[in-house]
C-alpha cells in the first residue's frame, strides 16, 4: 500500500458511495417529474432509496450473521451435519471454556465496579479543583489508545527479570525496592487475570469519569449547601446525596463496560494469549475459529454464550428506548 | 475554616495521586521509545535523566594509521563518538582489569608500547618500534553517559520493521471506513427520522438491539461468506473493500443511532417549511440538514475512526496478515511475539500506533467526549 493507491482506494469508496444516492435521487426526480405534471414530493419510493444500502449492509452483516451463528451452533465443524447438542455438551465438560467463563465472570464483577467506582471519584474529585479539566484529561486518555497499544504499555510495566538484573519494568523495580522478590507477574494464575484487568480500568475509568462528571453538574447546588450548613461531612454527603442520585448513571455506565469486559479479547490476545489460566471466551472463540482447520461449530457456541451474557442490557435498551419515544 | 483547607488538601493530593498512577505506563513508554536501546535493555526509563556509568569496549585505529615523527611512532585518535558528550572514567586493556588505569594516566603494554587515554576520549599511543597489529587493539573503558536520546529507534521501526507501511495500511482500512458508514446512516437516519415509510419502527428497534450485539456473532458466516465470494471469482477473499465492507456493518448500528438521535432533535417546522415551499427530501436533507449536522458528524467521524484505528480482530480476520495488509494493531501483536525482548522496537511501535489517536483525541476532545457519552455503547 502506497501513498498514492491510498488516495485511489479512499476517492474511489467515498465516490461510488455518494454517488449512488446522488444519482438515484435524480433519477426518481426526473420519473416523477415524467409520470405526473403535479410534481410530488410525497414520493413513496425516496424512503427505501435512502435506506436501502443501509438495510442491506444490516441484513448482510449483522441480522443473517447472527441467525447463521445461531445455527451453526447446532451443527459439526464444518457446518454441514446436524449433531443437535453436541456442541453444548462437549463445552461443559472442556476444560479451557470452563475457565474461560470463570474468568469471564471474573472481569465481570471486578472491572466495570472498579471503572465505575474510580471514575466517579475522580469526577468528583476533579470538578471541586481548578486543575480538575489537566486532570480528567489525563484519566481520559487511555480511552483514544488501542487496547493492544495499552497492552504494551502495560507489559512494559509488568516486565520482569531476574532477581539481582536491573529491573527495567516499573512494578518489579517498585517491588523490589520496597525489599522484595521481583515476580513475573503474567505467569501467576489468578493473580495474573486481576493484573490483565488492570489494563481494562486504566482504559474505561475515563470513560465513568466523563458521564459522571456530566451527571454530577445536574445535581442542585441548593441540596449540597443545605447538607454543608446541617454540618454532614463530605463522605457523608457523597454517600447518602451523590450516589443515591447518581443511581441512573451508575447503571448506565455499568452496563456499558459490562457489554466491552463480555467481549475482551485484544488485551488477552496481545498479553498472554490465553496462558498461564487467563483464557476469556472471545480469545478462546477466535483460537477455535481456526484451531485444527476451524470448528464453526464450537466458534458459535462461544459467541453465543457471549450474546446470552448481553441479552437482559439489549432488552433494558429496546425498553428504555420505547419509553424515551413516547415522551 | 481549619476542616475546609483539610478537605481541599486532601482533594488535591488524592487527585494527584490518581492522576500520577494513570500517566506514569504512557510516560515509560514515550520516554523509552527515544531511548538507546542498549540501555533500555539494561536500565529502568526513570534513569533516563540521570547520569549513567556504563562499560564499552572500543578498538583503537590499526597500524595503517601510525604516523612516524623522530623515530617514535604514534596512533593518534578518539574512541568515543563526541556527539554523546560521554566522559571516561577509567579504563583498562584487558578484559580482566577493566579499570586498571585512571584517565589520563598512562597505560604500558606488553610490547611496551604507552597508551594514554583522555577524558573526551583521545588517546595517543606512541611506541619506539613500528606498529604491525591487523586489528585495532581493544579498550575497555568506563565512562560517564549523560541522559541521551535518538530518533533511531523511530527510523528502524518505520522502515525495517514494516511498522510504517502498517500504518498507511491502517490509514487505507480506518478513512473509507468511518467515511462510508457516515454518508450511508446519515441518509438512513434522516430517514428513520422524518420520513414515513412501512416498517420505520421496527427498524429503528432493530437498531437499538444491534447496538449491543458483539461482534464475535457476526464473524464465523462472514468469514464464510468471503471465502466463498473469493472462490466464486477466483480471488483472494481477503481485501480492503471487504473489510471497509465490514466496518460498515459492525459501524452502523452505532452510527446510524447517534445521527438519528440528533437529527430527530432538529427543529420540525423548519422542515415542515421547506416541504411547503416544494422541496423534496433530498433537497431538505442536502440543504438543511447536512450543514446543520456537522457537529454531530465530527463526533461520530471521531468515533467510528479511532474504533476503526484501534480495532484489532476485524483487521486480523478480514485482512491478510502480510505486509501490504497488516494494520498496525496486528503488527504490534506479531511483533509482540517475535521482538518480545526488544523494547525499543515494541515501545516506539506502540507510541507509533498512538499518534493519531492521540492528536485526534487532544485536538478534538470536546467532540470525541460528547460522541463518547452519547453512544459507547457499540457492539
Amino acid at each position: 500500500m502506497t501513498v498514492t493507491s491510498l488516495f485511489i482506494y479512499v476517492f474511489f469508496g467515498v465516490v461510488v458511495c455518494f454517488s449512488y444516492f446522488h444519482l438515484s435521487n435524480l433519477a426518481l426526480d426526473f420519473i416523477e417529474k415524467k409520470k405526473s405534471k403535479k410534481f410530488s414530493q410525497k414520493s413513496v419510493l425516496r424512503p427505501y432509496i435512502f435506506i436501502a444500502p443501509a438495510v442491506i449492509v444490516l441484513v448482510v452483516f449483522i441480522l443473517y450473521p447472527v441467525i447463521e451463528t445461531v445455527r451453526l451452533s447446532f451443527f459439526n465443524k464444518t457446518g454441514f451435519e446436524f449433531v443437535g447438542l453436541k456442541n453444548y455438551f462437549w463445552a461443559t465438560k472442556d476444560p479451557e471454556f470452563k475457565r474461560a467463563i470463570l474468568n469471564n465472570l471474573g472481569w465481570l464483577l471486578v472491572v466495570p465496579t472498579l471503572s465505575a467506582f474510580f471514575g466517579l471519584v475522580i469526577a468528583y474529585l476533579a470538578d471541586r479543583l481548578w486543575w480538575g479539566t489537566i486532570a480528567k484529561s489525563i484519566i481520559f486518555m487511555p480511552m483514544a489508545i488501542s487496547f493492544v497499544g495499552a497492552g504494551i504499555i502495560w507489559k512494559f510495566v509488568y516486565d520482569y527479570r531476574g532477581p539481582g538484573d536491573d529491573q527495567i519494568g516499573f512494578l518489579n523495580a517498585v517491588v523490589v525496592s520496597l525489599g522484595f522478590e521481583p515476580q513475573a507477574w503474567m505467569t501467576i494464575p489468578i493473580w495474573n487475570n486481576l493484573f490483565l484487568m488492570v489494563i481494562m480500568i486504566w482504559i474505561q475509568t475515563g470513560l465513568a469519569m466523563v458521564i459522571f462528571s456530566a451527571a454530577l453538574r445536574g445535581i442542585p447546588k441548593e441540596m449540597l449547601e443545605a447538607a454543608r450548613i446541617d454540618g454532614a461531612s463530605e463522605l457523608k454527603i457523597f454517600t447518602s446525596i451523590i450516589i443515591p442520585y447518581l443511581e441512573k448513571t451508575i447503571l448506565v455506565i455499568w452496563t456499558i463496560i459490562t457489554i466491552l469486559v463480555l467481549k475482551i479479547f485484544d488485551i488477552i490476545l496481545a498479553m498472554t494469549n490465553g496462558q498461564w489460566n487467563t483464557e476469556v471466551l472471545a480469545n478462546l472463540m477466535y483460537d477455535w475459529m481456526f484451531r485444527g482447520g476451524g470448528d464453526s461449530g464450537r466458534g458459535s457456541l462461544m459467541a453465543i454464550v457471549i450474546m446470552v451474557g448481553v441479552i437482559p442490557i439489549m432488552i433494558w435498551n429496546i425498553r428504555r428506548h420505547k419509553e424515551e419515544e413516547k415522551t | 475554616m481549619k476542616k475546609n483547607v483539610l478537605t481541599s488538601i486532601i482533594t488535591n493530593l488524592l487527585l494527584i495521586t490518581f492522576v500520577i498512577v494513570w500517566i506514569i505506563p504512557t510516560v515509560g513508554l514515550f520516554v523509552s521509545s527515544f531511548r538507546d536501546k542498549d540501555l533500555l535493555a539494561t536500565s529502568g526509563w526513570w534513569t533516563t535523566f540521570k547520569t549513567n556509568k556504563v562499560n564499552e569496549i572500543y578498538r583503537t585505529k590499526t597500524s595503517e594509521y601510525q604516523i612516524e615523527e623522530n623515530g617514535m611512532f604514534f596512533i593518534k585518535g578518539n574512541l568515543l563518538d563526541k556527539n554523546y558528550g560521554k566522559k571516561i572514567v577509567s579504563y583498562g586493556i584487558t578484559s580482566k582489569e577493566m579499570n586498571k588505569f585512571k584517565v589520563n594516566e598512562i597505560a604500558i603494554l606488553k610490547d611496551q608500547s604507552k597508551i594514554e587515554i583522555k577524558e573526551n576520549g583521545e588517546y595517543l599511543w606512541k611506541s619506539e618500534k613500528s606498529f604491525e597489529h591487523k586489528r585495532g587493539k581493544r579498550i575497555f573503558i568506563t565512562a560517564l553517559s549523560p541522559p541521551k536520546f535518538t530518533l533511531d529507534n523511530y527510523k528502524e521501526v518505520l522502515f525495517k520493521e514494516g511498522v510504517g507501511q502498517a500504518f498507511l495500511n491502517t490509514l487505507t482500512v480506518a478513512i473509507p471506513s468511518t467515511i462510508i458508514p457516515l454518508i450511508i446512516c446519515s441518509f438512513f437516519a434522516y430517514a428513520l427520522s422524518w420520513m414515513k415509510f412501512w416498517g420505520r419502527d421496527t427498524l429503528f428497534a432493530i437498531i437499538v438491539a444491534s447496538l449491543v450485539v458483539p461482534l464475535q456473532m457476526c464473524l464465523i458466516p462472514l468469514l464464510s461468506i468471503y471465502n466463498d465470494i473469493g472462490a466464486l471469482f477466483n480471488i483472494g477473499a481477503k481485501s480492503y473493500p471487504g473489510v471497509w465492507m465490514a466496518h460498515t456493518g459492525f459501524g452502523l448500528a452505532s452510527t446510524t443511532f447517534l445521527l438519528r438521535n440528533f437529527i430527530k432533535s432538529l427543529p420540525h417546522e423548519m422542515i415542515e417549511a421547506a416541504r411547503v415551499d416544494g422541496a423534496t427530501h433530498y433537497d431538505i436533507f442536502l440543504r438543511i440538514i447536512l450543514p446543520l449536522s456537522v457537529p454531530a458528524f465530527a463526533s461520530v467521524f471521531i468515533l467510528q475512526f479511532l474504533w476503526v484505528w484501534n480495532d484489532l480482530l476485524v483487521g486480523l480476520i478480514f485482512l491478510d496478515q502480510v505486509p501490504s495488509e497488516i494494520i498496525l494493531t496486528a503488527k504490534l501483536r506479531e511483533l509482540l511475539g517475535s521482538r518480545g525482548e526488544n523494547w525499543e522496537i515494541l515501545t516506539t511501535g506502540a507510541f507509533v500506533s498512538m499518534i493519531i489517536p492521540l492528536t485526534i483525541f487532544f485536538a478534538l476532545q470536546r467532540y470525541f467526549i460528547r460522541g463518547l457519552v452519547a453512544g459507547s455503547v457499540k457492539g
